[in-house]
Parts: structure tokens; C-alpha cells; sequence
């Protein structure tokens, strides 16, 4: 079957969040001089100015902070998945993330429900991350 | 050194705003820019600045297009919709410098008939992280990528639909008040209830339009504005602001500020004027909730009070600030805000179609991108 959603264009500096995925760990940068955790992947730490990085495993858990629950397609690829749950998710590490629900009734959402990190390959080389219930 | 009153409007243009049209997005700009052009009293050729909205013409268009034989600046300030009153900030910069007399900001799309929103998004530059990182989950346009900032608003103060409702039905008011203005039909409260959800919490009716058309403003130095043909407008304070986290959202520390908050303060500083001297405000509406927000971050109302603010017809030409007389984004059409710094200036003119009485003092802001804002306050010259 063809994958009619967007994808990624992985760079070098975004590689290792993306292959962390495709080994269903939830991988994020942090400085390799003052230690601070970033995401999205980007090159330089807003901190020390640094451009060391190290990769570290997320601990995979996190609480709701904000959501949409989106019923119009703005792309033909996801008109399949309506009405679906988009979750910002707030990670222990300090930073947050963006993913859908997984049976997560939309009734049941509120700030700070815990949620655990899932993976889904939709296609070959590529994982995406979605939550769960925790 | 401040940007005081460096500069006054002079000219504003538009062309009819359309839901459908086989022109160009370069010969709808260059319509309006020409109303404007004339609207003040010049002849394209005396233009020497150009400041035009980006993913449009470019400054060889109008040099082509105008026989200008010496354009001395051109620049864009990509801010998205928050792009056109940004560009204020910069013509009134360079004019001030000595560099031009008549800076000219114009925009014309085609986004009713060419390219829709959710194609659009992905290909721009400042949206690259979330190209990498949000879009393949999902969330792709902006109202999806702006709903869990009015989700957030909504938990965190009890804002509801029904309050953001309130936005659209005075601003669908204020647009059945113009001859242009493509959504003119009032509705009510119940009827945005009753639209159907796009992005939860945002509806149909909480959403602005896609439109064809253009709109252009233009800007001279004070020397040359007294003796134009329409009383000026003076900017007495503008000034534009970037939001925390200003590629994602997502990793905003405060979903529900946005970059307004940080320019709002320096202008109305630089303007010395108070919130309640200000007679009529001009709000980027591309959805409702933006709009609360702005009004939260311009210091009309704390934060987390706007549903409140709104309620009860607020932001009506009687109500205790009115907004938008035009019809916005919402309901007049979507010019990324260009059209709203023409409103403003025919309203401080005296020559608005929904006249606010004697207003003297007011603002016009811009909300673009992930939550960058801009703002100016203006005067009757």
C-alpha cells in the first residue's frame, strides 16, 4: 500500500531522533558541554551556545498539557484517521512533544493526564511516536 | 533616537475582495497598490521604497510595472501575518534615515483561487521544524497548530466557545456594513455553535477566510505628508515582537502569550498614549481566539480575562472598544492584515464605511507564523 502522508527529510543533525524511533526508543539531544535537554533536534544549545551533542533515551512518559482534536483534513493523506487526537505532551526531561492519542477517549483528556510514549512504523524506515494512555 | 511620528500614511488602496478570480496575484497588487498610490496624490514613478508581503511580487515587478527609475530601498519583514504592520516599523526606519519619502507596502493573493492553505504551509522556510517534526504526525495548518493554544486558554481560565462566538458575530456585523466585503450575511452565536468543528476547540465560524484580492498602504516622510492630497495619518508608535519558541508552539513555556506582548509595551511607549486613549482597534482575526489573545497581550484585560472582555457586543462600534469595523479577516476578507491598516487609517480619516464617531487615536496589529506580532498606534494628522 502507498504511504499517502507527509513524511520527514531526516538531516545528519536529525538522523538519531528519527533512528531512535525505528529502534522504538524516544531518543533527545542534550548538550554535551552544560548538559541542557533540547527538542526539536536543532544544531546549536540556546544555553552555552555549544554545538556538542549527545543523545540521551527519553524516559518515555509525560503529562497532557494542551490538545485539538482535529475533524477536517488538510490532507488527503489523513482523511482516513478524522476525527483524530493531537496531544502537547509535557516529557519529565523538561521539554515538550507533539503526537496523537492512542485509546485515549477525547472525553477523558485534561491537563496533566500521564501518557507513555508509543511507536507505530507506518512504513519501512519510518516510526512515529504516538501516546497512550500511562 | 525613536520613531515617533517619522512617518504618516498617506495613501491606502484596495481592490474588490473576491471568492473566485482567473487575474494574477501580481496584477491584483499592482490594482491596489495603484489605488493607494493615487489615494495620496502620487504618481507611481515618485514611489523610492518598497516594502512588499513576501510570497508575492518582488521589487522588480514594480519597477517594471511603474517606470520607477530610482527606487532607493526594498526589503520584506517575513512575520507572516504579522508581516504588513511589521513593515510600518521598517518604513518609517528607513524614511527616517533619509533614505526614502514614499515607501510603498502592498500584497495581492490569490488564496481563494491558487494555492489553498493546507499546500501552503509545508513549503515555508520558518516552518521547517515543524515540517520535520509535527507535520507527518498530523498537524499541519494553522488551525490546528493554534488550537492548543486556545485549548490551554480554555482549561486554564474557563474561556469558552461560546465567548470566542462573540468575536465573529460582531465582526460578520461589522463586515454586513461594507459594500466590500465578501461574507456579509450576519450570523449569530447560535450559528457558530452550529458550524462544524475543524480543530477542537476552533469551528468553521472561529476560522478566517481564503481570499482574492489586494490592499496597499502607502508611507511618507511628515515634510511631505502636509501637503498631500488627503490628511495624514501620523504613526506615533510602532514596533514588532517574537514570541518565545518561535518555531514551534509546541515548546512555547507559555502557550498563551504571543510575540504581541513583547511589542505592545515599546509602542505604546513610544506612541505615549494608554490603553484607554485608544478609539478603535484593528486585531489580526485569522481565528477568534487570536484575537482574545492580542487583546490580552495589548493590555486591554488581564490574562485569562478576554472571554470576559469580549462578552456582551464589546467589541462593536458602541461597545467599550471597537474592533475590526471592517469585517477582519473573519468576514471582510483574508489580506494578511494590510486591510486592516487601510481600515485603520479610514477610520482616523473620518472616511470609514462603519464609522466609529470622532476617533482620533487607534491601533492596528499583526499576528503571523507561530505567534509573531506587531503593532502600530496611529493618529488623525
Amino acid at each position: 500500500m502507498v504511504y499517502e502522508k507527509l513524511v520527514p527529510s531526516p538531516s545528519p543533525e536529525t538522523q538519531p531522533y528519527w533512528g531512535g524511533l525505528n529502534a522504538r526508543k524516544l531518543r533527545l539531544q542534550r548538550c554535551a558541554d552544560c548538559g541542557k535537554i533540547r527538542h526539536y533536534p536543532r544544531p546549536m544549545c540556546d544555553a552555552c551556545w555549544s554545538m556538542n551533542v549527545a543523545w540521551v533515551d527519553a524516559a518515555g512518559t509525560g503529562t497532557v498539557h494542551s490538545w485539538t482534536v482535529t475533524h477536517y483534513a488538510f490532507h488527503p493523506g489523513f482523511k482516513g484517521d478524522l476525527p483524530y487526537v493531537l496531544l502537547t505532551v509535557d516529557l519529565p526531561e523538561g521539554v515538550r512533544m507533539n503526537a496523537q492519542a492512542r485509546g485515549i477517549d477525547a472525553s477523558a483528556l485534561r491537563v496533566g493526564l500521564p501518557v507513555k510514549v508509543g511507536f507505530e512504523t507506518v512504513k519501512e524506515g519510518l516510526t512515529l511516536p504516538v501516546f497512550e494512555a500511562a | 533616537m525613536t520613531l515617533r511620528e517619522s512617518g504618516a500614511v498617506t495613501g491606502v488602496g484596495e481592490t474588490t475582495y473576491l471568492r473566485g478570480t482567473d487575474r494574477t496575484a501580481l496584477s491584483l497588487q499592482l490594482e491596489a497598490s495603484l489605488n493607494a498610490i493615487r489615494d495620496a496624490g502620487l504618481k507611481p514613478s515618485d514611489i523610492d521604497g518598497l516594502i512588499p508581503y513576501g510570497h508575492g511580487a518582488v521589487a522588480e515587478d514594480f519597477i517594471t510595472n511603474f517606470g520607477i527609475r530610482d527606487l532607493r530601498f526594498s526589503a520584506t519583514t517575513p512575520m507572516g501575518g504579522a508581516s504588513a504592520v511589521a513593515s510600518i516599523q521598517c518604513a518609517l526606519a528607513v524614511i527616517e534615515a533619509g533614505i526614502c519619502n514614499h515607501v510603498l507596502l502592498s500584497l495581492g493573493r490569490t488564496g481563494y483561487s491558487g494555492g489553498r492553505i493546507g499546500t501552503r504551509v509545508q513549503q515555508m522556510p520558518q516552518f521547517k521544524l515543524i515540517g520535520e517534526f509535527e507535520m507527518p504526525l498530523g498537524a499541519i495548518a494553522p488551525a490546528q497548530l493554534y488550537a492548543p493554544m486556545a485549548r490551554r486558554h480554555m482549561e486554564l481560565y474557563g474561556t469558552t466557545s461560546r465567548q470566542l462566538a462573540e468575536i465573529a458575530v460582531t465582526t460578520r456585523y461589522h463586515a454586513s456594513l461594507q459594500s466590500n466585503a465578501t461574507m456579509r450575511n450576519p450570523i449569530t452565536i447560535e450559528d457558530h455553535q452550529a458550524s462544524r468543528m475543524i480543530s477542537d476547540p476552533l469551528r468553521l465560524l472561529d476560522c478566517s477566510l481564503e481570499s482574492d484580492g489586494g490592499a496597499a498602504v502607502v508611507i511618507s516622510a511628515p515634510d511631505h505628508a502636509r501637503d498631500m492630497a488627503k490628511r495624514p495619518v501620523m504613526v506615533m508608535g510602532v514596533a514588532e515582537g517574537h514570541p518565545d519558541s518561535p518555531s514551534a508552539i509546541t515548546q512555547r513555556p507559555d502557550l498563551t502569550t504571543l510575540g504581541l506582548a513583547k511589542a505592545a509595551p515599546k509602542a505604546f511607549a513610544m506612541a505615549g498614549v494608554e490603553r484607554g486613549d485608544i478609539d478603535v482597534a484593528e486585531v489580526y482575526d485569522c481565528f477568534t481566539y487570536i484575537v482574545m489573545c492580542q487583546l490580552e497581550d495589548l493590555g486591554f484585560c488581564k490574562k485569562g480575562e478576554g472571554g470576559a472582555f469580549v462578552e456582551n457586543g464589546a467589541l462593536g462600534l458602541n461597545g467599550r472598544l471597537p474592533v475590526n469595523t471592517h469585517g477582519g479577516l473573519l468576514s471582510q476578507a483574508h489580506m494578511a492584515g494590510m486591510n486592516h491598516i487601510v481600515e485603520l487609517v479610514r477610520q482616523l480619516r473620518g472616511e470609514a464605511a462603519a464609522q466609529v464617531p470622532d476617533a482620533e487615536i487607534g491601533l492596528v496589529t499583526g499576528y503571523g507564523d507561530m505567534g509573531d506580532g506587531s503593532i502600530a498606534i496611529m493618529r488623525r494628522g
